[in-house]
């Protein structure tokens, strides 16, 4: 399937996932990222794979937890409220060092809150995706096509660096049909699953995938040991797609569905003479820190745009070391904002129209 | 320059989200830049429905269509709700069996088809829907005639093969429709 | 010289930090020996649970997993999904597998889901010092009922076996205890049962393993064997619930 076809954004991230080797996957259904389940449900029985509506989210991130820690690819989707029953799982994977894929299709909250698209969960994402000193990998992409693209990387980072990766989308990019194409990937990476529950077969010492160290100095060490390995991924695997910044003096931030509109919003201001950019992180942890701060030197102000009261811009804030002016835009509850009102806000940060 | 912001709106079971779809797939097949995005939820069931389909040269920005410069309706609220979101110099097209309307603007080019009238004297019953299609198509030629029925045979699912003919007579009928 | 007694080779040779006279130890010995004659160390993939037996997974000689509070039998519907042909069981106390577990057993369960497990029914959360468990006797004195258990205040226990055998997907759902030798005997059996059905792909089997907890309890280890005979066995009957084999043997 090299050519272009139409596909909801749901069921493109179901199909990538099942290309990138996944023929596992726990979930439980809620709005809006139903059609991913529905999708794995007819496809992957075909396949001898295995789909499995769990009695919770709870139990589903925890047969991901099994399944990954035995060794295999295994992921689970959700929506916002649901997501937040699985942060136990989430943080019991990170402590025991086992990877898996979780989706986050996410929706207005807080409490049972809304079903139209959000981006309330970026704290939850990259600060607090459940208790203990931890990180997961979040990728935030802003078309269909980059949904399709992301799910292999996510999984093989998430194995390479053996812990859980997120994508976090929205109830727009989940329902949305746009034109995908899915390519092959060239090489299959071998990742090491020496650690891996397979059954010792009598020819190796057991094999333990666990998060308990009653020790404070082991588990210090530990968690230590962690976070050398976040010190590498945030030096590495840091994503970011720039539009028009290369002169820009008014920088929007924005990720996922919102930088669409935001870019929209930023060639109308563009044809008003504002020489405004956007900048926008494809990882949302790690954070694209460094490659915001270069921005900062010739940048007057910023301006973050979320769908919610405003989270990520804490870390534009923090990239930028407070060097520049930052504002905030946002709509939320699941309203999304327009290119006009975006426009006005960068007008109003050029100090009016040129 | 083609950028069309179209909106669908009417009744859950008229078809509206189908018709996006088909017209959405035409666009595809010209080689456009396209996007589909349906209302979801409750309102699905029994409520309303709409869906924004954007057909543009450049990568769409916001899938969602707040402001339509073709807006297709089919019932009575939501010709109600979206009216005034027109864009000046915009169509609009409503099936005129189920929409009483004034003219309330003049900025917009109005055309009333007894869509559902029409479907029912022509034994297409449920085809409202893909007879304003075919005047929509009529009106704007937004995607080729070819790009048109290859949609059309791309919507309508393999097992349902037989429903093909009765789809084309239905955009038949409403590009032939003079109104 | 014969060799009449010696550690099974599925139970590793480290010491354990159950109390004295806690009959983990004979429970992890049986799972351990049941390996050892099936010949499964070396495809089976054991759960810990969380509770006094959460360092189960240094004791095993399987390869092992610890699983959140109550989620072991989601733990191990994963592996089995995931690893059909290994052989999985959980380890899982009361207050884990009946109360903060319990959505994760009884849809294991009703899945029926190829997997083995070991409950240990010992009426107090042993590892947090002995509070109120499900499965704490109407009277039941725990540090969080100084009163006794007041069933019309805190409710009533919760009998497992006697729950799951309503469900189809149970292949076996036996009670044992380990007080006496026949008892131990009898509970090895079961135990060898459990995983003998998984090996045949009968679907889901707990046994159910009516334990003491001297500690919690105040009571010396016999003394503690003997209030289980008076007064956990009366609650909580020994027997077998449901057995798919019976049944099979009945329609022959």
């Amino acid at each position: 399937m090299s050519e272009k076809v139409l596909m909801k954004g749901n069921e493109a991230l179901a199909e990538a996932a099942i290309r990138a080797g996944c023929h596992h996957f726990f979930g439980y259904p809620i709005t809006p990222q139903t059609e991913l389940a529905a999708y794995m449900s007819k496809r992957l029985p075909k396949i001898g794979g295995t789909y499995l509506q769990a009695e919770s989210e709870i139990a589903a991130i925890n047969m991901v937890q099994g399944a990954g820690a035995a060794g295999i690819r295994a992921m689970t989707s959700s929506s916002s409220p649901g997501i937040s029953l699985k942060a136990e799982g989430i943080s019991y994977m990170a402590g025991a060092d086992v990877p898996g894929l979780i989706i986050n299709v996410q929706r207005g909250g807080p409490g049972l809150g809304g079903i139209q698209p959000s981006q309330a969960d970026y704290w939850q994402a990259t600060r607090a995706m459940g208790h203990g000193d931890f990180h997961i990998l979040v990728f935030a992409p802003s078309t269909v096509q980059e949904m399709v693209d992301l799910v292999s990387d996510a999984f093989d980072l998430a194995e390479t660096y053996r812990m859980p990766a997120m994508i976090l989308a929205d109830g727009m990019l989940g329902q949305m049909m746009e034109p995908v194409v899915f390519k092959e990937k060239e090489e299959k990476k071998e990742i090491d699953k020496s650690w891996a529950l397979t059954g010792h077969q009598n020819k190796r010492p057991h094999n333990v995938v666990n998060s308990l160290y009653l020790q404070a100095n082991q588990l210090e060490a530990k968690v230590k040991e962690r976070f050398q390995r976040y010190e590498k991924i945030k030096a590495e695997e840091a994503r970011y797609q720039t539009y028009m910044t290369e002169d820009a003096e008014y920088i929007v931030v924005a990720y996922g569905a919102t930088a669409r509109v935001v870019q929209a919003a930023v060639k109308e201001a563009r044809a008003e003479g504002i020489k405004a950019g956007c900048f926008r992180p494809v990882t949302l942890w790690p954070f694209p820190a460094a490659a915001l701060k270069e921005l900062a030197g010739q940048a007057k102000a910023f301006l973050d745009v979320e769908m919610s009261m405003g989270q990520m811009v804490d870390d534009v804030k923090l990239a930028i070391d407070c060097s520049r002016p930052v504002h905030f835009y946002g709509r939320t509850g699941g309203v999304i904002p327009e290119p006009g009102e975006i426009l006005e806000e960068i007008k109003k940060m050029a100090g009016g129209v040129k | 320059m083609t950028d069309y912001k179209m909106l669908f709106a009417g009744f859950g079971g008229q078809g509206i989200l189908f018709v996006g779809k088909v017209a959405v797939n035409a666009g595809l097949c010209d080689g456009k830049e396209v996007s589909w995005l349906p209302s979801y939820g409750p309102e699905m069931r029994g409520g309303t429905a709409n869906c924004s389909v954007c057909i543009a040269d450049e990568p769409i920005g916001s899938p969602l269509v707040v402001n339509p410069n073709i807006f297709v309706a089919m019932n009575q609220p939501s010709y109600e709700k979206f009216i005034s979101k027109v864009t000046p110099g915009g169509l609009v097209i409503l099936d005129s069996t189920l929409i009483e309307a004034e003219h309330v603007r003049e900025d917009v080019k109005l055309i009333r088809i007894p869509a559902t009238e029409m479907a029912e004297q022509n034994d297409l019953q449920g085809l409202a829907n893909i007879i304003i299609l075919g005047k929509l198509y009529a009106e704007t030629n937004f995607c080729s005639e070819e790009s048109l029925q290859e949609g059309l045979k791309h919507c309508v699912p393999a097992k349902k093969q037989h429903l093909l003919a009765p789809n084309q007579k239905a955009i038949e009928l409403g590009r032939a429709f003079a109104g | 010289m014969a060799v009449v007694f010696d550690r099974p080779h599925a139970l590793l040779d480290v010491p354990t930090h159950y109390c004295p006279g806690c009959p983990h130890g004979i429970v992890h010995r049986l799972v351990a020996e049941a390996m050892d004659e099936l010949d499964i160390e070396g495809k089976a993939i054991g759960v810990a649970p969380v509770g006094c037996a959460v360092m189960a997974y240094d004791y095993f000689g399987c390869d092992m997993i610890e699983a959140p509070h109550g989620r072991a039998p989601a733990i191990a519907t994963g592996i089995k999904r995931a690893r059909p042909d290994n052989v999985v069981f959980t380890y899982q106390g009361d207050g884990d597998l009946a109360a903060i577990g319990t959505a994760e057993t009884v849809h294991s369960a009703t899945r029926g889901e190829n997997i083995t497990i070991i409950f240990i029914n010992n009426a107090i959360y042993g590892m947090t010092g002995g509070q109120m468990a499900p499965t704490t006797l109407p009277g039941q004195v725990t540090q969080t009922t100084p009163y006794g258990r007041d069933v019309n205040y805190a409710g009533h226990p919760i009998r497992v076996c006697e729950l799951l055998s309503t469900l189809d997907g149970v292949a076996l759902a036996q009670r044992v205890t380990v007080d006496t030798v026949p008892h131990i005997r009898e509970a090895k059996k079961a135990i060898l049962k459990g995983f003998r059905n998984q090996i045949e792909k009968k679907g889901f089997s707990i046994i159910e393993v009516v334990s003491a907890c001297p500690t919690n309890w105040g009571l010396s280890p016999t003394e503690a064997l003997e209030w289980l005979r008076q007064n956990m066995l009366p609650y909580y009957p020994l027997g077998v619930y449901k057995d798919c084999n019976t049944r099979e043997e009945a329609k022959a």
